[in-house]
């Protein structure tokens, strides 16, 4: 039940160009981003106070980094207070341990999870695997990408690879195998569908002891923990069962109450395109008789504070998780989620993952590049994280380390000294112009790259500054 | 009298004077004198969006000191104008941009023409590339023009806010989904009925052109002051190939 991993991913491009050739996936894609691109627009025309929304939403979380130490141990205090008992984790592996050993303490081997970011980047799943331990998706998409022993392909909706057909194939080979099997007459239509996901679940909510869940606020004035859900399966993981463990990215922090009349509007219209998600949960520590009676939270930290050092790259910590830059990207939509080789797959996670693992591996290094820089995703994102300048900010971080761009570098710099000095200019534009041809100057491989799909333009008899010397002067 | 200066862009110089002397034609027609700094070369967008800030400061650098004293400095190409107005700065550590305007700002904005006397009798799609319209926010300033061409029917381009696909080094850094995107375009161009398809930049007109007649699609590409150049006395003409 461990599901893919993203270990030993190819780069992006290597990986984009299978996936640009999988025309049922392109199909499956296209269709998705875009119904959920346009009704996103019309969800935001809406309001006329938009952009004031979208500022408000990036200064209230610019404020909150700006004054992380702070508002985290006043978040820390307000939980304790209310009966909740902080945990905290410097990365991936301790947060993963301290989640098993919190399960392993109730004495239960199974649990039940809401849909969250967190745990995917953190690969809880598997971690509790190796320690025995069954951890359930109880969000639709995510019981597909599991019942698949698939990976996520998107932030909001981690099945849109999948088509009805597949969802159907999927779920009447693996239901079985994981509780309450498909009826075998089952159809590929979305009640149908639907009905099985619930039947299945159902049992899974009613004799979980443990669930497991992330948090989209955590609101440091109150202690209060905020989850937004379209289901209903996040009020059931979070409510019948009598442990809760909420693992929680720091950045997900927000100073007061009152600062969720912002993102309350923001997310819903960004991610889903409602005016209000079905289901909103907030709780704080525990009640009597009400709830969960143990609740912990694990504040994650797994390259955060490093992301929040670099001054161009932190904006990335605003990130709120809607995926309206995905529904946008062209390159996304071509290349696929799993891409990416992360639970942030677009362009939110062409900037994050690269942040919050480094760029050692040839993938990680590739994912600065997997834009063209056209700027769709900044113009939607609900917190205004400028991505293209990140992407390009990261990517002069990567040209620094990887000792793989010495032949570009050496190219970028030849470039600047000829157009720096006229005389070598003159000599490299005649010498183009004597065989009509653009050289391909920096190397054969990326003459190429080029030229695979396209022709390139045949070049004038003169260069426009002849033309004007001949005219002009 | 305001000076005014061309930025024709590296790439416009060597792959499309024809663009360049269009602009020139345009402007001189409209009764502007244009100067052509001939020691000008390239903004080094190349090199910054790459990956090497390092190596495109001394162009930033090189362009402020060429083009000093000019209260305009005209750029036929959204991508690289957007690049000196919001990168040159930031790259030169601060101070106000230089005074550029893409070509249809100049129009549009300074002379404050909307009819330029041009001629082309084609059917014609515009392609708001995406540095000139997300970054430059060029708006309907290059529909107005073109709508205002005798002879010309302007038609829509579906998905026209859709990146070509070109993005610089991409275009080579990831050439299945430059292509893919490239594809996509061309094919909404063949779609749209257009003869031409029309944009403010070159270097995205050579990716979407170079995809077309790869495929032998029915469309051709051209820059936009190819079109507002053109007169019913001087005619647009292809270049023979």
């Amino acid at each position: 039940m461990s599901g893919g991993t993203y270990l030993g991913m190819p780069s992006f491009p290597a990986a984009a160009r299978i996936a640009t050739q999988n025309t049922q996936l392109r199909a499956n894609l296209t269709r998705a981003t875009h119904t959920i691109r346009d009704k996103r627009a019309k969800a935001v025309t809406e309001l006329e106070d938009w952009s004031e929304l979208r500022e408000a939403g990036k200064a209230i979380k610019d404020h909150t980094l700006r004054n992380l130490d702070t508002y985290l141990v006043q978040l820390e205090t307000k939980v304790t207070e209310a009966g909740g008992h902080v945990h905290w984790a410097r990365d991936a592996a301790e947060a993963n341990r301290i989640v098993a050993d919190l399960i392993k303490a109730t004495g239960e081997t199974e649990v039940v999870k809401v849909k969250s970011m967190a745990t995917q980047e953190i690969g809880l799943n598997d971690a509790l695997a190796a320690e025995g331990i069954a951890a359930y998706e109880t969000d639709l998409a995510e019981l597909i990408v599991q019942l698949g022993d698939d990976l996520p392909s998107h932030i909001l909706v981690p099945a849109i690879h999948r088509n009805r057909t597949e969802i159907r194939d999927i779920f009447r080979a693996n239901m079985a195998r994981y509780g309450r099997p498909a009826p075998d007459e089952l159809t590929d239509t979305p009640a149908e569908l639907a009905e099985a996901a619930r039947l299945h679940l159902r049992e899974k909510f009613l004799r979980a002891k443990v669930a497991v869940s992330g948090a989209n606020f955590m609101v440091a004035e109150t202690g209060t923990l905020v989850v937004l859900e379209s289901e209903g399966n996040g009020r059931m993981c979070l409510t019948l069962p009598e442990t809760l463990i909420s693992v929680v990215g720091i950045e997900k922090i927000i100073p007061t109450t009152r600062d969720l009349e912002v993102f309350l509007q923001l997310l819903p219209r960004s991610s889903t395109a409602e005016r209000m998600n079905p289901y909103t949960n907030m709780w704080t520590g525990t009640t009597e008789g009400d709830g969960p009676a143990n609740f912990h939270l694990v504040l994650l930290d797994n390259g955060r504070t490093d992301t929040l050092a670099d001054e161009v790259g932190r904006q990335a910590l605003r990130c709120i998780r809607c995926s309206a830059c995905l529904n946008v990207c062209p390159v996304y939509e071509r290349a696929g989620g799993h891409a990416y080789g992360s639970a942030y797959p677009g362009p939110i996670g062409a900037i994050l993952t690269p942040q919050l693992r480094g760029t050692s591996t040839e993938l990680d290094a590739s994912l600065p590049y997997a834009s063209s820089l056209c700027g769709a995703c900044y113009e939607v994102c609900p917190v205004a994280i400028d991505i293209p300048e990140v992407l390009v900010h990261l990517r002069a971080r990567v040209t620094e380390q990887e000792p793989g761009h010495r032949a570009e570098r050496a190219a970028m710099k030849a470039a600047t000294y000829a157009m720096t000095h006229p005389a070598t200019y003159r000599a490299a534009e005649t010498a183009a112009l004597a065989t009509r041809r653009i050289q391909p100057t920096i190397a054969p491989m990326v003459a190429k790259a080029w030229t695979d799909s396209r022709d390139l333009p045949e070049l004038p008899k003169q260069t426009f500054r002849k033309w004007w010397k001949e005219t002009h002067r | 009298m305001p000076t005014t200066a061309l930025f024709v862009t590296c790439v416009n110089d060597v792959a499309f004077p024809s663009t360049g002397i269009a602009t020139v034609r345009v402007l001189e027609r409209l009764g502007v004198e244009v100067d052509f700094p001939e020691a000008q070369t390239c903004c080094g967008q190349m090199q910054y969006n790459t990956g090497y800030p390092a190596e495109a400061k001394p162009l930033a650098a090189k362009f402020a000191q060429d083009f000093r004293g000019y209260d305009a400095i005209v750029i036929p190409s959204g991508s690289c104008g957007s690049f000196v107005r919001d990168i040159h700065p930031r790259l030169l550590g601060g101070g106000a941009p230089p005074p550029v305007y893409e070509l249809t700002e100049y129009l549009l904005d300074v002379l404050e023409v909307e009819e330029v006397g041009a001629y082309f009798p084609h059917k014609v799609a515009y392609h708001p590339t995406c540095h000139s319209s997300r970054l430059l926010k060029l708006g309907d300033r290059p529909t107005r023009l073109l709508s205002r061409v005798a002879g010309l029917e302007l038609v829509e381009l579906p998905g026209a806010q859709e990146c070509c696909g070109f993005g610089g080094t991409f275009s080579v850094k990831n050439p299945a989904v430059s292509a893919a995107m490239g594809a996509d375009k061309v094919a909404h161009a063949v779609e749209s009925g257009a003869e031409y398809l029309v944009a403010a930049d070159n270097s995205c007109l050579m990716h979407i052109g170079g995809t077309a007649r790869r495929a032998h699609a029915p469309i051709k590409t051209l820059h936009l002051a190819e079109i507002l150049a053109a007169t019913e006395d001087a005619p647009y003409q292809e270049a023979a190939s």
